[in-house]
């Protein structure tokens, strides 16, 4: 997995490349857990990401309550295989999903 | 027949360490691939081995290791994948476990048991059995 980050401001964007699962999922925990001080909004940017298990949707729902409180966590660039997980998890009523 | 379908199927024995994911994945792949089935079903399909084979690695043999066997058929028309793990750990029935509530809020959402919540959501048909000193948990999904 490559995992690739922008910050603009207050606004921290993380492109994920690859899978993220079991093995990926503590990479992306260890760098959210570095990057998150100061941020406002985090975005991330799915574009390149095609598969994603319970251990990746773990990381992405910690990092969404870490931005409990402030402007909120979007999800971008969803491919269908991955939008399918989200709906079969209820994820999609709780995250923030757009282009 | 029975002999037939032994022959078709498929088995990779393997230390039960999330290490060997990739190799567990890439082995029911190949299995998969002759099918040609959807980029959706190969990725729930490797979903659901990726949750079961990680269970087992987690928790059958803790705190110590042991072996898994992964046993793949494809056939029938429509094809339909049947695939089976089993292991020499604690006999637990990952089936029995609690659905999570997938309407929670953000704020009271609990990740535990999702895996195999998803496992259920996803296949046509998950199995558990105990038997001779194993767990059996047969996994079962049409291909188109």
């Amino acid at each position: 997995m490559n995992i690739t980050k922008q910050i603009n401001g207050k606004e921290l964007t993380i492109a994920l490349e690859g899978k993220l699962d079991t093995t990926t999922a503590p990479e992306l925990e260890q760098e959210l857990e570095k990057s998150l001080d100061g941020v406002d909004k985090l975005v991330f940017d799915l574009k390149d990401m095609d598969y994603i298990s319970s251990a990746g949707l773990r990381v992405l729902l910690s990092a969404h309550k870490k931005m409990i409180g402030k402007n909120g966590m979007l999800l971008k660039n969803v491919c269908e295989e991955i939008m399918e997980i989200f709906e079969v998890t209820g994820f999609i009523d709780m995250f923030q999903v757009g282009e | 027949m029975t002999v037939d379908c032994e022959a078709q199927m498929k088995e990779l024995v393997i230390d039960a360490l999330t290490d060997n994911l990739n190799t567990v994945i890439d082995f029911v792949d190949e299995q998969l691939e002759a099918a040609d089935c959807s980029m959706k079903t190969q990725m729930q399909i490797n979903v659901a081995v990726e949750e079961i084979f990680v269970n087992i690695a987690h928790y059958a043999y803790a705190p110590d290791t042991g072996s898994a066997t992964i046993r793949v058929a494809v056939d029938g028309d429509p094809a339909v994948a049947r695939i089976m793990f089993l292991d020499s750990g604690v006999p637990y029935n990952p089936l029995e476990k609690t659905d999570p509530d997938v309407t929670s809020s953000l704020a009271e959402r609990q990740i535990g048991g999702l895996g195999i919540y998803l496992v259920k959501k996803t296949m046509d048909q998950v199995l558990y059995e105990y038997s001779e000193g194993q767990n059996i948990l047969t996994l079962e999904k049409k291909l188109n």
